[in-house]
């Protein structure tokens, strides 16, 4: 006869064998990846050659006498710069708004979502079309009302916003969603309290909506901060000149991830890319320790 | 609240709303105009055509990277709503040691930037000979540490009570799991299900640099190359453009009040 298991030793054996698969997934294909990536960043490791000798430290020591790394680090700062705290602004205005609103409430919340759910390749191209020096839609409509054309994808100093405007247009519909979330949540006894004490309208948005969202906007800004850091889409489409390598007039718009493609798919440089990888991960991870700390704290009110 | 103030928010809403959908109309109107008409501010075109989107189907490959992004991504989100509501169940409900470390291992995969997988996934599949198969597409995204810690923390609201009498009731753990556990999490599958089947459906970094053949390229990786070739033909790329938005567009309608209680419910993208 079979031992028989204890009804906890059965579940165990359940749990393995559920959990098997999918732990030697995350160790083969995320895990091991990983510590590769950081030891070809040591390497001069270009696919194309037979030799890769560990050169420790010198990829970093090159990258950051790298003039396009330094743009790209620069743009991508920009770009978070601008796009987080006007996407946020913005979507926590369309919150309060959609919030006070009683008809159509889902349908405005609907409509501006929509951008979030569609193709970034396609809304990108529009973008592209609209923004076109000749014949493009948005200078049409300045000639029309009397203002000089505008180059922008082809100018080094306003290719970048246009790329902008595209992340914060798409983006918006999500934030959006996440802040009506939090106000929902605020209970409404906080208000009608304010209201007795007398508080405005803007010193109960100050005093009551504000802090009670402050979960909500870290939250936020932190994943915006993440996901407008690892840019890439957006700019590979909006602003590739020929045979697809992309970036803008002059490495204008280019982000790190861009760069990073083109060290890797274009130039075949791997280790020099992967130290560039690495960078980008030391970044993300300050950010996550960063978002932790602040989101352990006890929000007392 | 005061009617006036009522009728400004429904008034800046509605500016919101008309820059949210134009685009999306330009779009539309372009890839219905023809010849010169294209350059015309007009967004009604002066005679509506579909030869656009005829020639964009005959001149690529676009019924293909349709069918292609729908493989991958239909693989992709039923392999991760099956992984990762057995994996979620067991970190949940199930003793067993090394729980708490094994937790860890997964979740701190959630800090790895995509970024910097791509280039050992691509060594591999150079080595492995995957480049240009749809395995290369699906494999990174077979199963998802946040959809895992999405069904854990659901499967925690399900009471021990339940699952105690389904096992009195003879049932094997799987029979618990599958029979009685995973009903009571429908609304956590349905969001994961849509947020999976979105990411994959839309990606485009991994899928630009695995594939590079015109007969396995996905949808974005297509539509990206296709408009860079037809450059400043704006009604052909504006026809794919369309082609590739407008069937999101009619599942995001049909979805939309699961897609944003999804989003309310998770409060994160996966």
């Amino acid at each position: 006869m079979k031992p028989k298991l204890s009804i906890k030793g059965r579940q165990s054996m359940w749990a393995y064998i559920f959990i098997t698969l999918p732990i030697l997934f995350f160790i083969c294909i995320r895990i091991l990846p990983t510590l590769y990536a950081f030891n070809v960043s040591l390497h001069k490791w270009d696919l194309l050659s037979k030799n890769k000798p560990f050169v420790f430290l010198d990829n970093f020591k090159e990258l950051f006498q790298d003039e396009v790394f330094w743009a790209a680090l620069k743009n991508t700062g920009k770009y978070i710069l601008f796009a987080v705290p006007i996407g946020l602004i913005l979507s926590l205005g369309i919150a309060l708004l959609l919030n006070s609103i009683t008809k159509g409430a889902s349908f405005y919340r609907m409509v501006v979502f929509i951008p979030y759910v569609t193709s970034v390749v396609a809304v990108s191209w529009v973008w592209r079309w609209m923004f076109m020096k000749q014949g493009g839609l948005i200078n049409n409509i300045l000639n029309f009302v009397g203002i000089a054309k505008q180059p922008f994808l082809d100018s080094t100093s306003q290719a970048i916003y246009v790329v902008i405007s595209n992340v914060i247009w798409q983006a918006l519909g999500f934030y959006t969603i996440i802040f009506l979330a939090g106000i929902k949540q605020i209970p409404q006894t906080y208000y009608e309290a304010a209201k007795i004490d007398g508080a405005s309208s803007w010193q109960r948005f100050k005093n009551v909506t504000i802090p009670m969202l402050n979960p909500t906007i870290v939250y936020l800004t932190v994943m915006a901060s993440i996901q407008t850091l690892q840019v890439f889409t957006q700019v590979f489409n909006i602003t590739s000149g020929g045979q697809g390598i992309a970036g803008g007039p002059l490495n204008s718009t280019i982000s790190v991830v861009l760069y990073i493609y083109q060290l890797a798919f274009v130039n075949y440089k791997m280790g020099y890319a992967s130290a560039a990888t690495v960078i980008l991960f030391l970044i993300i991870l300050c950010i996550s320790l960063f978002q932790m700390k602040v989101l352990d704290k006890k929000y007392d009110y | 609240m005061r009617r006036s103030t009522k009728v400004i928010a429904y008034i800046v809403l509605a500016v919101v709303g008309f820059i949210m959908i134009f685009p999306f109309l330009w779009m539309l109107s372009t890839s219905l105009k023809t010849g010169v008409d294209i350059y015309s501010p007009s967004i009604i075109p002066k005679k509506i055509t579909f030869n656009n989107y005829v020639r964009v189907i005959e001149n690529s490959n676009f019924l293909l990277w349709f069918k292609n992004s729908l493989v991958v991504a239909v693989i992709t989100t039923v392999s991760v709503l099956f992984f990762d509501t057995l994996v979620g169940y067991s970190f949940a409900k199930l003793p067993f040691k090394g729980k708490t470390p094994l937790f860890i291992l997964i979740l701190s995969t959630l800090m790895i930037p995509t970024e910097m997988l791509i280039i050992p996934w691509y060594m591999m599949c150079n080595s492995y000979g995957w480049l240009n198969s749809y395995w290369s597409l699906l494999f990174p995204g077979l199963t998802s540490a946040f959809g895992i810690f999405l069904m854990r923390q659901f499967f925690m609201g399900v009471p021990d009570d339940v699952l105690e009498a389904a096992r009195i009731d003879g049932l094997n753990e799987f029979g618990i799991f599958l029979i009685t556990a995973v009903p009571m999490v429908k609304p956590a599958l349905s969001a994961l299900g849509i947020f999976t089947f979105l990411g994959n459906w839309n990606a485009f970094l991994w899928p630009v640099i695995a594939v590079d053949q015109p007969n396995i390229y996905t949808l974005p990786v297509g539509l990206a190359l296709f408009s860079g070739e037809s450059y400043n033909q704006w009604d052909l790329v504006m026809a794919a453009a369309s082609l590739a938005t407008i069937p999101v567009l009619i599942v995001f309608f049909f979805f939309q009040k699961q897609i944003i209680e999804g989003i309310h419910m998770t409060g994160l993208k996966a």
